[in-house]
Formats: C-alpha cells, structure tokens, sequence
C-alpha cells in the first residue's frame, strides 16, 4: 500500500515537471519572436481600450438627444457620430492587424517546431524507424503540430483580452464597493478550484486522444500503402473491421475528451451566474440597510458581467488548450528522442580514403538477448572485392549495417584506414561508401534529380552517361518526359528492375572508394545484368567492394568470400579454396545446378 | 457535400432534440437578467427581506438549470460528431480499399492517407463545434431582432438593411476560403509525401549523408504549407474586423436617426439606451457566427476533398458477358489470354498482343527483361486493370463478367516486395481469412518457413515490426509465399518473389509445390531460368511482346534471347564442367 502510494505520488510529481516543462519549451518557441509577441499584447490592449471607448461616445451622443424633443443638439450629435466612426473604424483596422500579427506568431512557431521535430527525426538511429510506424510519426508533424498551432493563434489573444478586461473591471468594481467584491472571494477560488480539478481529469484523456488518434493513422497508412495486397486476398472486409475497432477507439478517446471537456464551459458559467446572484441578493441586502444606493448596484452588476465574461470565455479554452498541451507533449517526446550519438570530439575525418577496412573481433545483436554477429575477423584490403553469401537471414545486412555505422557493434573494432570508425565522423565515413541496397528507394522528384541525389552538382551528360552505363537509358528517353519525368511514389509505369537500375545509376556518379552492393541486381534479369556487367566492374573498380548476393555467378571471382550461417562466419576464402574445402559453401554452390 | 450532408441525416432527429435542449438552456440563462431585473425594480423597493432572497433562489435554480442542460446538450452534440465522423470515417476507408489500382494511382497513396486522417479529423471538430456553439447565437440574433423591431420599428429597420449587407460579406469570403483550404491541404499532402519518403529511405538518405539536403527539401515544403496556411487564415481573419465594422456603423446610424426622431418627438431617448444594449448583445452573437463560419471553409475544403474520393465512380464494374459459347469442355483452358493489349498512361503499350492459355495444374514461367511487363500481365489477370483490347478469360468467362470477391478468392500471389503487416508471424499468414491452424502451419512449412519461424523466440506468435523490418528479405518471401499457400488457392501467382532466397530453398521450394500444388495453376515470374525451367509453358518476355514461348528445351532451340540468358545465368562450359564434376562427386559420395 505505502509502496504503491509512493508510485503514484512519484509518477504525478513527474508529470507536473514534465507539463511545466511543455508550456515552458511553447514559450521557448515563443520567445523567439518576442517582438511579435509585444506587438500582438499591444494590439490587443488598444484595440479593447478603443472598444471601451465607443460606448463612451455614445454616450455622450445619447446625452445631447436626451433634453428630447426640439431639443436635440445636432451639432454635438454630428461631432460624437464622427468620433465614432473614426473610433470604430481605427478598432476595426487594429482588430484585422492583430489577426495578421496572430497569423504570422502561430505560422513561424509552426514553422520552426515543424522543423525541429523533422531534422530530429532524420536525424535518429536507423533502428528508430524500424521500430515506429510511419503513420504514428507523420501524424505527429501535421496533425499534432496542427492542435497546437490552432490554439496558439486563437487562444493567446483571447487570454490577452480577457485579462485587460477582468482587471479594468476588478478596479471599477472595488472602486464602487469593495465590501460586495467579497462576493468574489467565494467564487473565484470556487472556479479555480473547479478547473484545478477538471485539468487533472481531462489530461489524460486529451493525452489518450492523440495516442488513439496516433494509432489509427498508423494503421490507415499502412493498409493503404498495402492495399494491393489487401485486394488480392479479398480481405476488405476484414481489415474494415480492424479499422472500424481503431476508428471506433479514436473517435471514443475523443469523445471521452470531450465528455468532460464540454463540462468546463457550463460549470464555469454556473459558477459566474452564482456570483451575480449573489451579488444581487447581497446588493438587494445592502441598499435595504441603506448601505449602497440602486444606481451603485447597477453599474456594480454591469462590472461584475464584464468581469466575470471573459473568465466564462477563459474556461472554454482551457479545454483547447489542454488538447494543445497534450499534442505539444507528443511532438516534443519525439524532439527528445536520443539521436545518433555525437561524433566524439575532434573526431578523425576521412578523406581520400585508401579502402582498407578491418574487422577485429566484432559481436553485435540488435537485443542485447540475441546475438547476431559474433566474434567476427575480416581484412579487406583496397580495392578488394569481399562478397557475403549465405542463406537468407543469416545476418548478411548485418555486417553492411556496421561498416556505414546505422549501429555500432556490442563488442570488437572496425577501422577504416587504421583509424577505428568510432572516432571519426559518421558523414565523411558514410560518404567514403557508395551504396546499392535491394530495397531500392526513390523520391517523388524527376528521374534526373533522382540520379544525380548523391552528386547534386552533376552536369546532365554525367547523369546521361550514368544512366547509358546502367542500362537505364532507352528506357527514359522512351518516357514522354525524358528525364524530366516526375517519379510518384508508387509510380507506375516503372517497374521494380528499373527502379535498381536507377539506383545503380546513381551509385556510379558517386567517387566513393568504397561499394557496397546489397543484393542491387535482384530485380533486374540476368540478360540486362550482363549488359551492365562491364559498368558494374567499372564501377567496381579500384573501390573495395562489399557485395552481397544469391547468384553465386555475381561472387565467384571474389577476393575473399564470407560464407555466414546463422550468425557465424563458417567460412573464409576465394571461390576455389572453398570449393576444396566441400563445405557449405560448395553445397550451396552446387544447389543452384541441382535441377539442371 | 451533399454527400457529408447525407451522413448527418439519420441524426437530425437526435440534433433536434440536442438544440431543443440547448434552446431551453439558453432561454433559462437569459431569465437571470430578467429576474435580475425585476428584482432590482420590483421586490426591492417592497422592503421584503424573505422575498429578496426568494428570487436569489430562484436565480440559483435557473443557474444550476442552464448548466445541467448546456452539459447535456454538448454531450449530445459530441455523440452526434462521434457517431457521424465514425461512419464516415468507415466508408471512406471502406472506399478507399474498393478503389481500384488506376483510382488509387490518380489520388496517390499520401493523398489517401491524409483524407482519411486530417481531414475526417477536420470534420469531426467542425461538427461538434457548429452544433455547440451553433444554436446559442442565432437564438440571441433572432431574439435579438425581434424584441428591437417590437422596441423600435423604424431603428430596427437599420438593423435588417444591414443583414444582406453582411451576408455578402459572408458569401464571399466563403466563395474565397474554400479554395485556399483546398490549396493547404493540398500542400498538407506533399509535407506529409515528404516525410514519408525519409521514413522509407532513411538507409540511403543517411549513407549518401543526404539529411542536410532533406532538411532542406523539407524546409522548402513546409514554407509551402505555412504560406498557403497564412494566405487562407488571412482572408478569413478579414471577415470579423469586417463584420464588426458594418454592426458598429449601424450603431451610428442608430444614434443619427435617433436624434431626429427624438427631436421629432417619435421616440424616447430610454429606447435608444435599450436598442443600443440589444444592438451590443446582437453583434457579439454575430462574432461568434463569424467564428463558426470559418471553421464552416474549412470543414467544407476537407468535406470535398472526402467526398471527392467517396463519390468515385466504381471502377471495373461486372459487366454482362457471355461466356464463349464455342468453348470446348475437353480443351478445358483454365486461364486464357486472348490478344490482349494494355498500356498504363494509354499512350505506348506496356503490352502487345499478348495471348496464351493454360490448362488446369500447368505451371506457366514468365522471364524477361526489366521492365517488359511480366508484373502487368499478373495484375491485369488480377483484374487491377482491364486490358485495352482482348480479353482474358477464367474457365471461359470473361473476367470483366466475374464478381470480384469470386475472381479474387480463386488466387493466391506473392508481389514483388509484396506488404508483410506489423501484427504476429500467425496473422500475417493467416491475413484475416481465419483459416484453420493446420492449414497456416502445412502452408509455412511448403514455403520453407518452418524452420526460421520456429527458430524465432515466439514461433508464429513473434510480432513482426513495421514494414517487417526484423525479417530478411528472403526470410519476407517465405513469409508472404506462405501466405499465398494458405489458401489452397486455384491459381498460385508469384512475381519474382523468390528472388532473395538462395538456390537451396529455392530449389526446395520449387519441389514442394509441384507435390503439394499439382490442381492449382501456377504463374511464375522469375528471373532465374532454374525457377521456371521445368514449367510446362515459358513466355519470353520483350518490351511487352511475346519473343517466344514453349517448354524450356524448345526456348532453347527456337529462342535467341533465351539461350542467352540461359547462357549468361549457366556460365556456359565453366558450368558444364562444374556439373559434370558435381556429378561425380555425387558418385562417389
């Protein structure tokens, strides 16, 4: 029991610190633009002034028609009408700039938390993504930066106002009677307490609202992206019920939300009726023991409306603003995820790299439970060719995630040049790798930008001439567009072999010493394989190479070949040394001719 | 619209009963002044102590009143944008998995997927906020309005000039907010684009030390957003000043017309007092529609552009076709092309008079290069197309006569880097079809998954990760090969879906299915020649013409572009003597 009180109190405390620390880091982004802020704060001030000014006027206006009838003093009529409208019209201008200023605060927080949360993101580990759905972190950018940029622009100024108007009226109002200000001892720490209280319930429940929301994009982008296979199998229906369980929780999370939410607006308005109630029976009270005169009490409920509006108002953002909150907090969970680590301190930067890479002693699992790499030796010397065979799942991807260092091994050293590549910078040892993976990946960009991605400043005959070499090139040139064509996601009309292609097109415009072929050819067909022979080899060469393959024709003449089995390098060396060993390697070797 | 508007309809009445309720409230919040009023004129002046705080009871009781039924009513109304945003949140995803392959190219997928988010996400604010806010400032406009016109005729006339005036201002600022919301959600569909494609591509992004130039591309995009996003909110922050403006010169007029009809002796100074409190309570009620009426553009932008996609043409409907009275039941073709050509942008095309047949249990091998259109011919027999000309049959009917859940049921297939979902090795197999236990258990070990999934700490309960990012990719085919077999399906398609496998398992895979698969119609496509080798039927495939066809034997001798990929995979006499070596080795081992 104590123990669990004890959690309970430490889990609350946490979350205070952390709910402090969301409106602290919005003011952050805030602050930023104090400038605007101030002028924002300025606007709002005048432009409630000069609205408090125009019953001024027409008062005056109303005092010079009083005497009645034959009576009126049109000149002091006309003057007091023109006031107004310059009054007005100056309010009206001031209203519209404050807007713009709103608009222009909310856009360039946005903006900046938009970006902050997008160079986060790219900037996390590889094995971030691999663990998080795509729906889920895209709908922390829009949607959940869309909550937050809604209230900015609409509440701030709303609480701006509010506050002008209550303390001009609390002035007025203690001006006139301060004894029946007391009445407002008894209902302001009433509804204080009030939102206290629905705060805390309500939290959570806008917290669950984005989660649940989070969760229902997650599982809508992927049954969409995989939607062909969806309709292949004729499981519509069935996914439908699964969308319908996800759909029917986000919109209940919301519901809950709002079920309470919806509470504040009336309670607080009930609290407010409360006090003018009071106020009156009191007044009543008073002017009956000749304490307070009727025009007193009058003016006095006229304040007490005023003043007691804008907290009405206050109220019903609270609820926006706590879904707001509840939003930021996600976004800003996802600011503070840890990134890549740093590189270390004056760390080595690689440059016109030789190529000889060396493995010592290198352990690694993606779980600590799990080891996927263990004890594992290799010498790649430059301009070697080191190929990677062995059945599929085996950890062959593996070894290529730690040469680029997506991961860092558990245990063990890998240089490059002699130089561990801990200690040097993940950019320039990554950009020392050219790189064709099997999962090709292309942007919605022209063919030509797709090409040129890792040299932005090749000239089009380097890209032409890249494209020729892959054997791309007839191919585009046949497209309406040519290179100009725009790749959509998901296009169409290219085919999985071309989208490889197109990426071994853009490996070859890159000066890498180092290639790492990761399956590149599985897609394309053997007979345009060959035709791309001769660039592969050219591409291949003077580079150290680390390939892996199926066809064990692509590896053959390897320098050194890895053979990995479960986890396990069983065996190191050239084609013909492995074929005499009549190990594994041989037997998979021999596999492919067996139905020959 | 009128589509959204028809999803709002069975809940009229429930609307109906949430505003009758919000009305009392409203009116009950409105008797405290009154009361307020009376007391102060009436009860006060009588000296009465008891009764004084009588009518503060019944202040209180009136209080209590309009919060209790104002809770109620929002409650309603957030029931009401529950249950309408939740059906049409189910039928545009109904939708959206009924479109078909040339729809969902035209939409794009990000496209899709913020329809179905943003925007239903849009609405469902949109529908609670109108119906909450939505019945408190009309009552006090009317109310407004009627009690001037009783108070003051001739003022209240000034009042109800000013309205169509107002309207206009309304109108258009509509007729302009739409389209630029339509715009921002446009450009909400390339950020999210954006993103997604970091998410995808982070391997390469980060190799090629991209992310500088991401941050920059995305830089450029969100400007865009932001840009399109103040332009919008802009215009639409013109409507209120606007609005305010036109009510406040009217007050004006109320005072100048005033004066002359006091002076004329027409009216009383005390009326102008009171037509100017109401005047105030009117415009404020006004503001608050204002407000509404923004969120109104913007809800109507994400109403149209879910609508766009729920209103979609059913695309390759069933249509009436005979089946060919000519067909011979003893030549029984299974699957038929019949000159069929097709091409996706309907300019040059993808295929070119493609026409073949298979009978019952043959296997067919497609090989070609990249690009020719062997993945084309597995989707337009899947009917994700309809051929331009010619026509494809299954036993004799026409594929445009079958009913689609029928055609589909017949198939099982494997694409090329086909979706694996983030749920449980067992599900991902089983994909919802709820296929008895034995069946997902004999379908893995056919597709050579057994061993890797018992090797996985869960076996068929391990959860597989987003996108299926801890399998291989070879251990991702069998996976999804296992899925395909699960089925017992009548016609097995497999698109180039053993190419991460090794020749060991794809050999192994091989044999399996022709002893486990004998009555289904096998489609392969491949690139290795040893996966389609021993098919009965192998069309080589050219630049979306057939180069040749026959059993492998006959390619060889009648097919130039097939000798040389055989040679080319084969390595000609180095992998002849290899064999022969092997051979031996068999021999004597």
């Amino acid at each position: 029991m104590q123990y669990g009180m004890n959690m309970r109190e430490i889990k609350g405390s946490d979350e205070a610190k952390f709910k402090s620390g969301v409106l602290i880091r919005l003011w952050k982004y805030l602050y930023e633009h104090k400038w605007l802020v101030f002028l924002a704060i300025f606007l709002s001030v005048a432009s409630n002034v000069l609205s408090l000014l125009g019953p001024v006027l027409s008062g005056r206006a109303i005092d010079a028609i009083e005497p009645g009838k034959g009576n009126v003093d049109f000149k002091k009529v006309f003057f007091y009408c023109a006031l107004m409208v310059v009054f007005y019209a100056i309010s009206s201008a001031m209203m519209y700039l404050l807007s713009a200023t709103m608009v222009a605060l909310s856009q360039k927080v946005i903006v900046k938390m938009r970006k902050d949360v997008f160079e986060k993101l790219v900037d996390l580990p590889v094995g971030y993504f691999d663990k998080n759905k795509t729906g889920d972190l895209i709908s922390r950018i829009t949607y959940d930066i869309d909550t937050v940029n809604t209230s900015l622009s609409n509440d701030l100024v709303q609480i701006c106002a509010s506050v002008i108007t209550v303390f001009g009226s609390f002035f007025m109002m203690v001006a006139i009677s301060p004894v029946m200000v007391l009445v407002f001892a008894v209902t302001i720490p009433a509804s204080v307490a009030f939102t206290k209280f629905m705060t805390n319930k309500v939290r959570p429940l806008f917290r669950k609202r984005s989660a649940k929301l989070g969760e229902l994009n997650g599982f809508v982008e992927e049954m969409v992206s995989g939607h062909k296979t969806i309709k292949a199998y004729g499981r519509e229906k069935v996914m439908l019920e699964r969308f319908d369980e996800r759909n029917l929780q986000a919109v209940d999370a919301y519901y809950n939300a709002e079920y309470y939410g919806s509470m504040v607006g009336p309670s607080i308005n009930f609290i407010n009726n409360l006090s003018l109630s009071l106020v009156s029976v009191f007044g009543a009270l008073m002017y009956l023991f000749s304490m307070l005169s009727l025009g007193d009490i009058a003016s006095f409920l006229l304040y007490s409306r005023k003043f007691s509006g804008p907290i009405n108002e206050f109220a019903n953002i609270i609820s926006e603003l706590q879904s707001a909150l509840a939003a930021a907090e996600r976004v800003f969970k996802l600011i503070d995820e840890e990134p890549e680590k740093d590189d270390i301190e004056g760390a080595h930067v690689f440059e016109n790299v030789e190529g000889n890479v060396e493995i010592k002693g290198v352990s690694f699992g993606y779980t600590p439970e799990k080891t996927i790499i263990k004890d594992l030796n290799l010498k790649a010397e430059k301009g070697r060719l080191i190929a990677i065979a062995g059945p599929t799942g085996a950890g062959k991807t593996t070894i290529i995630n730690l040469l680029m260092r997506f991961y860092d091994p558990d245990k063990g050293i890998i240089s490059l040049d002699g130089v561990d590549i801990k200690k040097g910078t993940r950019k320039s040892l990554r950009l020392s790798y050219a790189m064709v993976l099997q999962d090709t990946w292309l942007f919605g960009g022209t063919i030509a930008e797709n090409i040129a991605y890792g040299k932005p400043d090749a000239t089009m005959d380097e890209i032409i001439s890249a494209a020729k070499a892959a054997k791309i090139h007839g191919y585009i040139s046949r497209l309406p567009d040519g290179y100009s064509t725009v790749l959509d996601e998901d296009g169409i009309n290219i085919s999985q072999g071309q989208k490889q292609l197109l990426t071994i097109a853009r490996a070859m415009l890159l000066p890498s010493k180092m290639l790492i072929l990761d399956e590149a050819t599985s897609n394309v067909d053997t007979r345009t394989e060959m035709k791309i022979q001769q660039a592969m080899r050219k591409l291949m060469e003077g580079k150290t190479c680390f390939v892996i393959a199926h066809r064990l024709s692509t590896i053959q003449n390897a320098d050194i070949i890895l053979v990995v089995k479960d986890g396990n390098i069983i065996e190191q060396g050239n084609h013909e040394e492995l074929m005499e060993m009549n190990g594994f390697y041989s037997q998979l070797y021999y596999s492919q001719f067996e139905n020959c | 619209m009128k589509k959204i508007a028809s999803y709002l309809k069975p809940y009229v009445p429930r609307m109906l009963l949430g505003f009758g309720i919000k009305f009392t409230g409203t009116i009950i919040d409105l008797f405290i002044p009154w009361i307020l009023a009376y007391m102060i004129d009436n009860i006060v002046p009588q000296k009465n102590v008891p009764l004084v705080l009588a009518w503060g009871a019944a202040m209180l009781a009136c209080a209590f009143g309009a919060m209790i039924t104002n809770i109620i009513a929002n409650r309603m109304a957030s029931k009401v944008a529950r249950d309408s945003t939740e059906r049409i949140r189910h039928d545009l995803f109904e939708k959206v998995l009924s479109l078909s392959e040339g729809q969902t190219d035209e939409f794009t997928i990000p496209s899709l997927v913020s329809r179905l988010t943003s925007d239903t996400y849009n609405l469902h604010n949109a529908i609670g906020m109108m119906q909450r806010l939505g019945v408190r400032a009309p009552i006090l406009i009317l109310g407004g309005i009627i009690v001037t016109l009783i108070l003051e005729p001739v003022l209240a006339m000034v009042l109800i000039l000013l309205m169509p005036l107002m309207a206009f201002v309304v109108y258009f600022f509509s007729k302009k907010g739409i389209p630029l919301y339509s715009k921002l959600q446009q450009n909400v569909d390339k950020l999210v684009r954006v993103i997604r494609e970091n998410i995808t591509g982070i391997r390469v992004i980060k190799a090629l030390s991209k992310t500088e130039y991401e941050k920059e591309r995305f830089g450029g995009v969100n400007s865009e957003v932001s840009a399109s996003e103040k332009k919008a909110s802009l215009t639409m922050a013109k409507t209120d000043p606007l609005m305010n403006f036109l009510l406040d010169m009217g007050l004006v007029l109320v005072v100048l017309i005033g004066a002359f009809r006091v002076n004329a002796g027409l009216t009383k100074t005390g009326e102008i007092i009171a037509f100017l409190t109401y005047f105030t309570i009117i415009l404020t009620a006004i503001m608050t529609v204002t407000r509404l009426f923004v969120m109104y553009t913007k809800a109507v932008a994400s109403a149209k552009r879910i609508s766009a996609v729920l209103e979609a043409p059913d695309d390759l409907t069933v249509e009436e076709i005979l089946s060919n009275p000519a067909f011979n039941e003893d030549e029984k073709e299974h699957i038929s092309f019949e000159n069929v050509s097709f091409s996706y942008l309907k300019s040059k095309n993808n295929l070119e008079n493609i026409s073949f047949g298979l009978k019952k249990g043959e296997t067919l091998g497609i090989i070609g290069a990249t690009g020719a259109g062997k993945s084309t011919i597995l989707k337009l027999l899947m009917r994700f197309y309809d051929p331009d000309e010619g026509s494809i049959k299954i036993d004799g009917r026409d594929l445009r006569s079958i009913p689609e859940a029928e055609l589909r049921s017949k198939f099982g297939v494997v694409f090329q880097n086909d979706t694996v979902f983030a749920d449980t090795v067992y599900e991902n197999i089983d994909f919802g079809r709820g296929l008895p236990k034995e069946n997902i258990i004999s379908a893995a070990s056919f597709a050579q998954a057994e061993e890797f999934i018992n090797s996985l700490e869960d076996g068929y309960d391990a959860q597989i990760s987003a996108k299926g990012s801890n399998l291989s990719g070879g251990q991702k085919q069998r996976l999804l090969i296992a899925r395909a077999l699960a089925g017992k399906p009548e016609i097995l398609l497999l698109d180039d879906s053993s190419s991460a496998l090794d020749y060991a398992t794809d050999a192994r895979l091989r044999r399996s299915l022709n002893e486990n698969f004998k009555d289904s119609t096998k489609i392969i496509v491949a690139q290795r020649i040893s996966s389609i080798m021993h098919a009965e039927k192998i069309i080589m495939l050219d630049d979306g013409a057939i180069a040749g066809m026959g059993t492998h034997e006959e390619l060889l001798e009648n097919c130039e572009i097939y000798r040389e990929i055989y040679a080319s995979q084969m390595g000609g006499g180095i992998a002849d003597a290899i064999r022969n070596e092997y051979a031996g080795n068999k021999r004597f081992g």
